[in-house]
């Protein structure tokens, strides 16, 4: 092209301390198109983007902008120049109006941005009601708030991370009509994303990132998903063929009309949820996280109490108001979304984090901690479940998702539970660990644990599931059997649709 | 250029010994151009703060003596403190231990039976501990700060006993000073080495702190303590419960305080006074961080602080330093271990903008 | 004078250094941060304010240096919590500790020693109100400008988008941070602002609500401020209104002890740390934060 691009990037590295997060990374956008950055969990996108944005600095490397060198010292000096960023997490503040969270970024006086967003809105398809609450609104709601207030700054490059990974299916077109408008308006568009079908789709050059270098620069529409994933991740996905589930067994987990109302707020209520789980299967809930899964899997867990002992059985046993511990005890046990925090101490040691769950494991003597118990304990969790760590002294806080990730299944898979709840289990995990998680959860159903299965990642839930839920503003869809739906039904419940 | 504090892989075993260290240096040179600011020698203030409690045994003994109380209410504080259970008024639990104490020798004045040692202890613990549980009970039913609530029950510490010291407790014989009658003699703590103050109540902190160490080290109560205050989610998650942490935190606190109380009034002080409001409960606190809330780290800041305590008296005659030097040179210390302490758990990084 | 008079002419003063204090932490907590260390903060503003209006006889000067004072001593809470990720409570404890110690320190010399207060000044007109004029609406200075300030408080808060932007650093920090806003400076600010506002609550404190400088003389008022916090759940007016209440209570204590009611005098000290913790406990009820 003649023209130069927009954004030049010119051998762009960050570190990390130890991490080399981004090396030499060579990259251009031009007006009018959409361009994406491909690339892993942990592949350097992120930091990539806050590089451009300038919430970091680079190392080292140039920023070009029409041709011109730049330096951003913070988001608002890329801000000024024309970029907007609309991010993964989203940076709204619940506690606020739309417009109130709009005019923390853009001039004008209240009436004045009211009145643009619903003109934004509708010219773009991002109808929202400009005085709702954030706290109020869904997801896709949210999404479209944050693409409101980066066009209302007229930016010349709009920058979206992960933008689809909180949309359900049908989002995904209207976001994607919307982007088509924009890009039709020439605006340049760098689309990052880990899902391949939506870049081929969507877009017509992509930079493959991996290891925090660009592996490759090519036409998404000219390169099928395998290979598109074969740049990704640096050799053949791995084949995952399973045995297909015996018929299942006694039942084992039992939410009876389970209600309960929401904590604050910001929670969500749970309306009347049933749900059966028997030995030998997994049962998946859908849904878009913010429709109750924290609260619901808090409920089975026991870190909230249920209102009626009834509401929940394990095991036949009413447990709905016993602690956690009572109902580990009765063979259950659990990967929460979060690790850091929840899931293990980050300021603790893997041994340590071993002792949070794992003490019935003969690692107490009259209350004592058994070291040796513990570490053992420990290093065979550390090599059955492939963690990559210096070993039981180093501290989880200091390691990557993945790796702490595989670390608390193994430890919840040693203690041989009869019913697992695994919620979000590959939530920010790169694709070696997110298979082998699935596999070792596919071979304790095949032992004859019953596995319920919180996530937000269809093709997951699809590959792992008999039966499926779908989990919408605090309430649960019937069982649908998975191999009678459809991804597409599942999204319809997903958005409210059906019920 | 600018600085960035990048997070360690594992705390830094030679920060630990280094921080406190390096705090102690800065505050001796940060208290050095105070006072001399203030136009005291301050040569001669440092000189008195820190080493003529080691110039006669006599004055050692007291640093001991002083060490008694701060170690013992600052290992019981700690317990709380690493389950993020702020218990800040110690002090009042410490007054109301002295008061449950006295009340005995009070009542009694001449009573001699040989239990009276023991039940004054026991009964400055169970003050101590009981005063300490109201804000465990208004923290777990009502969700009320214990932070608030402790220093407040402090400060109505201070009250009752000016109000026994004024009124039904006052000794008749005393010339209408707030005291109390003296205790008889076996109302008090035996001397550990003649010819000093030094009481076995030190035996009781030393106790105390072996106590603490096998239980916040070595024992899941303490590894359930812990784990609330590194990550409350995770201790939620494991099902330790939040309020028996909370519970056991703050009566900790509380018996460690109460009895304290009891050993200063069976001790040095002989009667209660007011003196007994010599906010030994708020120095623990700085004890108990300086130490690093580690029950080894705290005999040695409880040695640490004891000596500034004595060093402080001698330098309020030799360099005419006011007897607020020493707390400003606890507020120094903490300060500056704060500060030091980032080494521990971060290291420094110097991030070198690039500019072309 | 009766006792009604008594109590209607000086509650506000009563309640003035309790409201400063309050409304400064209340900015501090909305950014997210919790500064325990009011008491000292107040109390090396009284000692300062004190030496500077017995030497300059300028109350001007002396809440000035207050407030500059008491801003240093919080720019060390900063340095700690901010800057290296401290502790907050032992940070707060720290300075708390810093600040008493100081201020006996620098105050040594000037106990027993006295100063003139403040005039006070009728408002025109309002002032020949029956009762209420030569009571309610003759004030000194000081009261008249903390009035205005929190109004003043109230609008910036409510009505502003600095307001926004504070509420914004306070629910979010971090995505505050990513649409670019300067956190770091803002709790900088805001924790600045709140050491001033100790600094002039304990300038006023020991140069016209007493005016003598005694080592003690907070007297705890720092921790109630704090506890006014909570209990206006950081709401501006909420807070002053809750500092005007233990204006009251501070001096139906002083009213009571000169009547001489049938109460030991230690009862009536405690009312204020009583009515504190009775105060918090129905207000945490609704609420489970810690603070």
């Amino acid at each position: 092209m003649s023209q130069p691009a927009l954004l030049r990037l010119a051998k762009v590295s960050k570190r990390y301390g130890s991490v080399q997060a981004n090396h030499e990374i060579d990259l251009e956008v031009h007006s009018g198109s959409i361009h994406a950055v491909l690339g892993e969990n942990g592949a350097g996108k992120s930091t990539l983007m806050k590089l451009i944005y300038g919430v970091e600095q680079p190392d080292a490397g140039k920023i070009h902008w029409n041709g011109q060198e730049v330096h951003f010292a913070r988001p608002s000096d890329a801000q000024s120049l024309g970029i907007g960023m609309v991010f993964q997490h989203f940076s709204l503040f619940e506690t606020l109006s739309v417009v109130q969270n709009v005019s923390l970024m853009v001039p004008g006086k209240p009436a004045e941005l009211a009145q643009k967003i619903t003109d934004l809105g509708d010219q773009f398809g991002l109808s929202v009601d400009p005085h709702a609450m954030v706290h109020r609104l869904s997801v896709g709601e949210r999404q479209r708030v944050e693409i409101i207030r980066c066009l209302l700054l007229n930016p010349k490059l709009l920058i979206l991370d992960e933008p689809t990974s909180v949309l359900p299916p049908q989002s995904v077109r209207r976001l994607f009509e919307t982007l088509r408008k924009l890009q039709a308006d020439g605006m340049a568009i760098l689309f990052i994303s880990h899902k391949l079908d939506e870049i081929r789709e969507l877009c017509e050059t992509a930079s493959v990132l991996r290891g925090g270098e660009v592996t490759g620069r090519v036409d998404p529409r000219e390169h099928d998903a395998r290979s598109l994933a074969q740049l990704m991740i640096g050799r053949e996905m791995p084949n995952v063929a399973h045995a297909a589930p015996r018929p299942p067994g006694e039942e084992r987990l039992r939410l009876n009309a389970l209600s309960h109302p929401r904590a604050s707020r910001f929670g969500t209520t749970l309306e009347d949820i049933d749900l059966k789980l028997r030995s030998g299967e997994i049962v998946g809930i859908a849904g878009i996280s913010g429709n109750g899964q924290q609260e619901l899997a808090a409920l089975i867990s026991g870190e909230t109490r249920a209102q009626e002992p009834g509401m929940i059985e394990i095991m036949g046993k009413k447990v709905g108001q016993l602690g956690p511990m009572a109902r580990r005890k009765l063979g259950f046990a659990f990967v929460p979304e979060e690790r850091l925090g929840r899931g293990a101490v980050p300021e603790m040691s893997l041994a340590d984090n071993s002792l949070l769950t794992a003490h019935s494991r003969s690692m107490l003597s009259r209350g004592f901690i058994r070291r040796s118990v513990e570490r053992a304990f420990t290093r065979e969790c550390i090599d059955a479940f492939d963690v990559r760590t210096p070993g039981p002294d180093a501290e989880a806080g200091a390691m990557s998702g993945g790796n702490l990730q595989k670390f608390i299944l193994g430890r919840e898979i040693m203690l041989s539970p009869d019913l697992m709840l695994v919620s979000q289990p590959t939530w920010g995990v790169d694709i070696g660990a997110a298979t082998a998680i699935r596999r070792r959860l596919l071979d304790m159903r095949d032992q004859g644990c019953a596995i319920l299965v919180i996530s937000e990642e269809m093709d997951e839930l699809f590959e792992m599931c008999s039966k499926l839920h779908v989990l919408h503003k605090g309430q649960l869809s019937a069982a649908l059997d998975a191999a009678d739906t459809t991804p597409q039904e599942i999204g319809r419940y997903m958005i409210g649709a059906v019920t | 250029m600018k600085l960035r504090l990048i997070r360690r892989d594992s705390a830094s075993r030679l920060a630990m010994f280094t921080a406190p260290v390096l705090a102690l240096v800065l505050t001796c040179v940060a208290s050095l151009v105070l006072f001399s600011a203030l136009g005291k020698d301050a040569g001669a203030a440092l000189h008195a703060l820190l080493l003529k409690p080691f110039l006669s045994w006599y004055s050692f003994s007291e640093v001991l003596l002083k060490m008694a109380p701060l170690l013992l209410i600052a290992q019981g504080l700690a317990i709380g403190f690493r389950a993020n259970v702020f218990n800040i008024g110690a002090e009042g639990q410490f007054i109301v231990g002295a008061l449950c104490a006295s009340a005995l020798p009070v009542y009694f004045p001449d009573g001699n039976f040989p239990m009276m040692l023991p039940a004054m202890i026991a009964f400055g613990a169970l003050g101590g501990t009981v005063y300490a549980l109201i804000a465990a009970a208004l923290r777990t039913r009502f969700g009320a700060s214990e932070i608030l609530v402790t220093l407040m029950m402090a400060l109505i510490a201070v009250q009752i006993l000016n109000y026994l010291l004024l009124g039904p407790w006052k000794d008749p014989r005393g010339f209408n000073f707030p005291q109390t009658v003296m205790f008889p003699d076996n109302a008090m703590l035996p001397i550990l080495f003649d010819g000093t103050r030094t009481n076995i109540s030190l035996i009781f902190s030393l106790l105390a702190s072996v106590f603490a160490y096998l239980m916040m080290q070595h024992h899941f109560r303490g590894y359930q303590l812990r784990t609330a205050g590194l990550a409350p989610r995770a201790a939620l998650y494991a099902g330790f419960s939040a309020p028996r942490m909370v519970w056991l935190g703050l009566g900790l606190g509380g018996l460690a305080a109460g009895i304290a109380g009891a050993s200063e009034v069976a001790g040095p002080l002989g009667q209660l006074q007011r003196s007994v409001t010599s906010g030994y409960g708020y120095a623990a606190i700085i004890v108990a961080y300086v130490g690093g809330l580690n029950p080894l780290g705290i005999i040695a800041s409880s040695f640490l602080i004891s000596v500034i305590y004595i060093g402080g008296d001698s330098a309020t005659v030799s360099a005419g330093l006011p007897v607020a030097a020493v707390e400003v040179f606890q507020g120094l210390l903490l300060f500056f271990y704060l500060l030091t302490f980032t080494l521990i758990r971060f290291r420094i990084e110097i991030d070198r903008k690039v500019t072309a | 004078m009766s006792g009604l008079e008594f109590l209607l002419a000086g509650t506000l003063a009563a309640a003035l250094p309790l409201l400063l204090a309050a409304l400064g932490e209340m900015v501090v907590e909305k950014t997210g941060l919790l500064n325990l260390g009011l008491e000292g903060m107040m109390a090396i503003g009284a000692a300062i304010a004190f030496i500077c209006v017995y030497h300059t006889g300028s109350h001007l000067l002396g809440f000035v240096a207050a407030a500059l004072i008491s801003t240093l001593v919080a720019l060390l809470f900063a340095v700690l919590v901010i800057g290296v990720k401290a502790n907050e409570v032992a940070a707060g404890l720290a300075i708390g500790v810093l600040g008493l110690g100081l201020s006996a320190l620098f105050g040594k010399s000037y106990e027993s020693l006295t100063i003139k207060g403040l005039p006070k000044i009728d408002i025109p007109g309002l002032s020949d109100i029956p009762l209420l004029g030569q009571t309610v609406f003759t004030q000194d200075i000081v009261v008249w400008l903390s009035i205005v300030g929190t109004v003043a408080l109230w609008w910036v808060l409510n009505r502003t988008k600095l307001g926004l932007i504070i509420a914004a650093v306070g629910e979010n920090a971090d995505a505050a941070r990513s649409i670019g806003y300067p956190v770091v400076l803002i709790r900088l600010s805001a924790v600045s602002f709140g050491g001033a506002m100790c600094g002039l609550a304990g300038a006023y404190a020991s140069t016209v609500y007493t005016p003598l400088w005694a080592d003690g003389m907070i007297a705890g008022r720092g921790w109630i401020a704090l506890a006014l916090v909570v209990f206006g759940t950081w709401q501006t007016g909420r807070v002053a209104f809750g500092a005007l209440l233990f204006g009251i209570l501070s001096l139906g204590e002083l009213t009571a002890q000169a009547m001489g009611v049938g109460l030991p005098s230690q009862v009536l000290s405690s009312l204020p740390y009583l009515v504190t913790i009775l105060m918090l406990v129905v207000i945490s009820r609704r609420r489970s934060d810690l603070i």
